[in-house]
């Protein structure tokens, strides 16, 4: 008897030192309900886990044996494939309202960049529904990806040395919200009051990945 | 449960308090931060009979004074930075106690780049998402200290007492340091990735609390990528080897940013992290294959 075997690619487990492996995968669907496993089933010996574009770093405690997690992670990983790649979330994806002035000092840039106008930039940010794919960055930067497309520019040749929090801001097909001051090489296009990090509230971070996301026009003072 | 303990005169250069990190935050973008040269801060805490995540102080290259307000235990490791209380001379790696009154001062080290300030109790600051760390990239933790700071102590009363008055503890390497890489996840962007492993490398002026940026000695051959391609975003381990688009590599210490967008070559085991830590600018090191 032989068994039905379905034709899905396995993931691949890359060395990354000798606490870590990187699970990369060519899927989207796949590495989604992968990740959406690791949320609900930590593997014993795994610290943390990283997703990101298209890979999840996974980190492992001290004393984790690696090949036993490795196992564990490529059982996981086909659990997820059969599951047929749809995320079993066990909470309804929040939906968050960013109020946004349409100020930022690239708006025009983009515009150019894009052949359209600077209203067509907004409408088509402000149309968009976003998704935070993964946080990077500093705690709190979500990059936020759309299933629409029309808004993908490249970062700035040159970075700034300093980016107000609250600049709302696009590169490489992504959306982002800057959650303090600091350094930045994305193309500045408004500005938002709503606090995207803060200590003070029980989650600091106003965006875990899966977050979902609505931009909508702010008056501008 | 604390009480001000000691009381910063002068911090030296940069003091920062750290703990071993705040581990299981990615999701919300905070990494592990934590002491830099990890061993060196556990071997303080196990002096003073502490567990080994209790908090320190963490001194770039020395140079920091205090006074005890009470009577403390603390030890000093890490980088040799000269020890006296009072200006009588203390070793290293030992047991010290403080009357209230009393001053520990720091020298300048002379090899290693960190030194760590161990205190019985551990030092007892808010916790930041379960952490006592200054994260120097993400700006979370405590302020970095600055004269006149008190900090108070943590109780205790339920830690054993030390059993050890001095640990044997090698000095620290000022000539060519060699730490082990395992190669990987994007050693096959490279053409050549072993040429990791040939000839020598200097540690730049640009090293800190986040990494450290390396530069050929002579002419090692450098490191060259298979193509120029954008790699997607993608998170980075402790001990990464970021190579620049100018084939300089960037190795990823405490604060480290938890993504990057260039091609990890390796990634230096962790124990070996603790060496990279005390590397001072212009010091050589050389890369060799981690056995996997």
């Amino acid at each position: 008897m032989s068994a039905i075997t379905v034709p899905t690619a396995p993931p691949r487990i890359l060395p990354a030192g000798d606490r870590s492996v990187l699970v990369a995968t060519d899927d989207d669907a796949d590495l989604v309900a992968f990740i959406d496993l690791l949320r609900h089933e930590l593997p014993s010996g795994v610290d943390d886990f990283l997703p990101a574009a298209q890979t999840v770093l996974i980190t492992m405690t001290d004393t984790a044996d690696c090949r036993v997690v490795e196992q564990r992670l490529r059982e996981l990983f086909r659990s997820a494939q059969a599951s047929g790649g749809i995320g079993t979330a066990a909470q309804p994806d929040e939906i968050r309202t960013i109020p946004v002035r349409y100020d930022g000092p690239d708006l025009e840039s983009v515009a150019a960049q894009l052949g359209i106008t600077v209203r067509e930039v907004i409408t088509a940010h402000t149309r968009a529904l976003w998704r935070c794919a993964f946080i990077g960055f500093a705690p709190g930067f979500g990059y936020l990806e759309t299933a629409e497309p029309g808004l993908a520019v490249p970062r700035r040749a040159e970075a700034r040395t300093s980016v107000p929090a609250g600049a709302v801001a696009l590169a490489d097909g992504y959306s982002a919200v800057y959650p303090r001051r600091s350094p930045g090489g994305w193309q500045l296009i408004g500005t938002t009051d709503v606090r995207m990090w803060d200590l003070g509230r029980a989650e600091p971070s106003l965006l875990r990945p899966g977050t979902r996301v609505r931009f909508t026009e702010a008056a501008l003072e | 449960m604390s009480r001000a303990a000691l009381r910063i005169l002068d911090p030296g250069p940069l003091s920062t308090i750290q703990d071993l990190g705040r581990p299981g935050w990615f999701s919300i973008g905070v990494g592990v931060s934590g002491a830099a040269d990890r061993r060196s801060l556990k071997l303080a805490n196990r002096l003073l009979g502490n567990p080994e995540d209790a908090a320190g102080i963490e001194i770039l290259l020395g140079g920091l004074e205090l006074v005890a307000e009470g009577p403390v235990l603390l030890a000093v490791t890490g980088a040799d930075a000269p020890i006296t209380v009072d200006g009588v001379a203390h070793a290293h790696a030992s047991v010290i106690s403080l009357r209230a009154g009393q001053r520990l001062k720091l020298g300048m080290a002379a090899a290693g780049l960190r030194v760590y300030v161990g205190v019985r109790g551990g030092i007892a600051v808010d916790e930041i998402l379960g952490s006592r760390s200054r994260d120097t990239l993400a700006g979370l933790g405590p302020d970095p200290l600055t004269a006149g700071v008190a900090l108070g102590v943590g109780a205790a009363q339920a830690y054993p007492w030390p059993n050890v008055a001095v640990a044997p503890v090698p000095s620290m390497n000022s000539g060519v340091v060699t730490v082990g890489v395992l190669l990987g996840p994007r050693d096959d962007w490279f053409t050549d990735p072993r040429s990791l492993f040939t000839g020598a490398w200097q540690m730049s002026d640009r090293a800190d609390r986040v990494g450290v940026r390396l530069a050929r000695v002579g002419d090692g051959p450098p490191l060259i990528r298979i193509n120029d391609k954008e790699l997607p975003t993608e998170g980075m381990p402790l001990g990464a080897i970021q190579v620049q688009p100018s084939g300089e590599p960037v190795v990823f210490l405490a604060d480290h940013p938890i993504t990057g967008g260039y091609p990890v070559i390796g990634v230096v085991v962790t124990p070996d992290v603790d060496l990279l830590a005390q590397l001072r600018p212009g010091q050589h090191l050389r890369f060799r294959p981690a056995p996997s």
